[in-house]
């Protein structure tokens, strides 16, 4: 009792009142709290589980240890940064689009990365993987902006519209992808890329990933700019942030982290929705106090689904991707269910 | 000083706004008057850069609103439109800091959080500083988008229809909140009402539109008269005058 009267009166006291100020804003711009150290821990566990998870045996196989170094470790790094790129994209579309449901998979990037990929393999014989990455990053970023525009236009942010509209604009784009696909006898360049696996990354074909690192510091730099841009526009406009810019460098980034994805990796869905609205949920919205835990909770969950995907039939592996859509859309219909529970309530 | 001239703004065959001009001193609460479809909200906009105008010029303290910066003029002039519906999950705390995003480009200094603090108290949500937006009723809500927009220390403060969705106390408490604003802090405010009496009340000055024209513009006396409002909103409204001697319309 006595203590709880000692804080208000500290709260009321003009000196004491700033000093309360520093100390909470020490809060908010400390990464390394406890809980962001045990996070870090179980996901630096998770990595080293994925290290030492898989059918080769590393220790008793004279060449083990390369093995180890030829497909676990780039496997793992790759993970990392896949998971990364996945769940920011997601976050930054959720703040331009102020949308919870819009990420790549729902909005069609994905689809539109993999018809810029099909459409590389048909214009270049034996592509190689800077092109293919080249033809992915520059449909996502034309598929984005089209379905951004198309937004803009239509004001319907809110509703559950958005998604579904997503949703069938990358349906087409993917029906489009499969006929062309079978027309020029390349299905299996769509099939290869629409089931994402890290079976295939091993020294030599991730490494292009590491860009993520770079589009990850571009997106802390405009990380304040980015969670105004979730205001709305005209909050933004009277803060003085250039929106349409904004826009079109927030379009950019997405695109490059996910044609990257899309052209090492594969489709990875789900992902970009999970992590940020659950990362939401627990800890709001500001961009620049979450994005470390949006990226360690992304590198966290596809870890863990790879993990899965490589023990569940062992010694054979699933894709991740299947892992994470059955997850991703229980996630999603949890969130879809919450969000008119808390509409109803209002 | 709020300069417009010649402002025009055309949405197709049958509306049109303008040409508006009109010259908003400095300092006081200016309310814009007027039914639905008069203009009021665009007028509003335009003057905040928030929609482009088709003809003429508006200037804020001698800038140009179309061609200075949108950066500079997000140092003199902020605008604020009625409730978005898409919440946020920010706090409190974090969505006034961002009023400082002008200055500190979201970098807060101390200087900033002694700043932002003030407004907190200012608005009294300082029980409230930590709370979840989307945690909040929609009159403290409100407030809190109004601290953010104080915060930013801009003269000019433009407001459109600041007591949509309040019910009565909130709408007292708000008025009260710009009120002190002006007075004390030296604010300029210009704001969109729908309710007169709240216009009469809390305005030093109002300026009446109808379709799409400025009516009249004065003193609360001069524009308060039963001619005038029963033309502009062609229906029969009478003054009678209050306790403390103010007109009130009854309609």
């Amino acid at each position: 009792m006595s203590k709880h009267a000692m804080i208000e009166v500290e709260s009321d006291s003009q000196p004491q009142f700033s000093k309360q100020n520093t100390k909470q804003k020490n809060k908010q711009n400390k990464i390394f709290t406890l809980p962001f150290i045990l996070a870090l821990l179980v996901v630096i566990i998770l990595g080293v589980i994925s290290l030492f998870t898989g059918v080769y045996d590393i220790w008793n196989q004279e060449d083990g240890w390369e093995m180890f170094f030829i497909t676990r470790v780039p496997r793992t790094i790759a993970l990392m940064l896949t998971g990364a790129a996945m769940s920011m994209t997601g976050l930054i579309m959720h703040l331009v689009t102020q949308n919870k449901m819009v990420e790549p998979t729902t909005i069609g990037t994905t689809e539109w990365a993999g018809l810029g990929l099909l459409t590389v393999y048909l214009l270049f014989p034996g592509p190689s993987l800077v092109l293919r990455m080249t033809g992915a990053i520059l449909f996502s970023f034309i598929g984005t902006m089209i379905f951004f525009l198309f937004l803009r236009r239509v004001r319907l942010r809110t509703s559950l519209i958005v998604p579904i509209i997503g949703l069938m604009l990358g349906a087409v784009i993917s029906a489009f992808s499969t006929f062309m696909a079978l027309f020029f006898n390349m299905a299996q360049v769509v099939e290869a890329w629409f089931i994402g696996s890290f079976a295939p990354v091993q020294v030599g074909r991730y490494e292009y990933l590491w860009i993520i690192i770079i589009v990850t510091i571009i997106i802390f730099m405009y990380a304040n700019r980015l969670t105004i841009a979730g205001l709305g526009e005209d909050v933004a406009t009277t803060l003085g942030v250039n929106y349409n810019r904004l826009i079109l460098m927030a379009n950019a980034l997405i695109a490059v982290a996910v044609g990257i994805v899309a052209a090492v990796i594969g489709n990875i869905p789900f992902l970009g929705l999970i992590v940020p609205n659950i990362i939401s949920m627990t800890r709001g919205d500001d961009l620049r106090s979450n994005l470390p835990w949006v990226c360690l909770l992304g590198m966290g969950t596809i870890t863990v689904c790879d993990i899965i995907s490589r023990v569940v039939i062992m010694p054979f592996e699933v894709p991740v991707s299947l892992i994470l859509g059955t997850i991703g859309a229980v996630v999603f219909i949890l969130i879809l269910l919450r969000q008119r529970k808390s509409r109803r309530l209002r | 000083m709020i300069k417009i001239k010649n402002a025009r703004k055309v949405y197709g065959e049958e509306v049109k706004i303008g040409p508006l001009n009109i010259e908003i001193p400095k300092a006081g609460i200016t309310s814009l008057i007027g039914p639905n479809g008069a203009g009021k909200s665009t007028t509003l906009l335009m003057i905040g850069r928030l929609l482009n105008m088709d003809e003429g010029q508006i200037t804020v303290a001698n800038m140009d609103v179309t061609t200075t910066k949108s950066k500079d003029l997000a140092k003199i002039l902020t605008i604020l439109r009625q409730e978005n519906h898409f919440i946020t999950r920010l706090t409190v705390r974090q969505l006034v800091g961002f009023g400082r995003f002008p200055y500190s480009q979201g970098r807060l200094t101390q200087e900033d959080e002694k700043i932002i603090s003030k407004y907190i108290d200012f608005l009294e949500l300082t029980d409230l500083e930590h709370r979840y937006l989307d945690e909040l009723s929609g009159g403290q809500r409100q407030r809190a988008y109004v601290a953010m927009i104080l915060c930013q220390e801009t003269e000019y403060v433009l407001l459109d229809e600041p007591l949509n969705n309040l019910d009565i106390a909130r709408s007292v408490q708000m008025m009260e909140h710009l009120r002190m604003a002006a007075n004390e802090l030296g604010r300029t405010i210009l704001m969109v009402m729908h309710d007169i009496n709240f216009a009469a009340k809390y305005s030093d000055r109002i300026c009446a539109m109808k379709n799409g024209q400025i009516v009249a513009f004065g003193t609360v006396e001069e524009i308060m008269k039963p001619d005038l409002l029963s033309e502009i909103y062609e229906t029969k409204i009478d003054i009678i005058r209050g306790p403390h001697g103010r007109p009130i319309a009854i309609y």
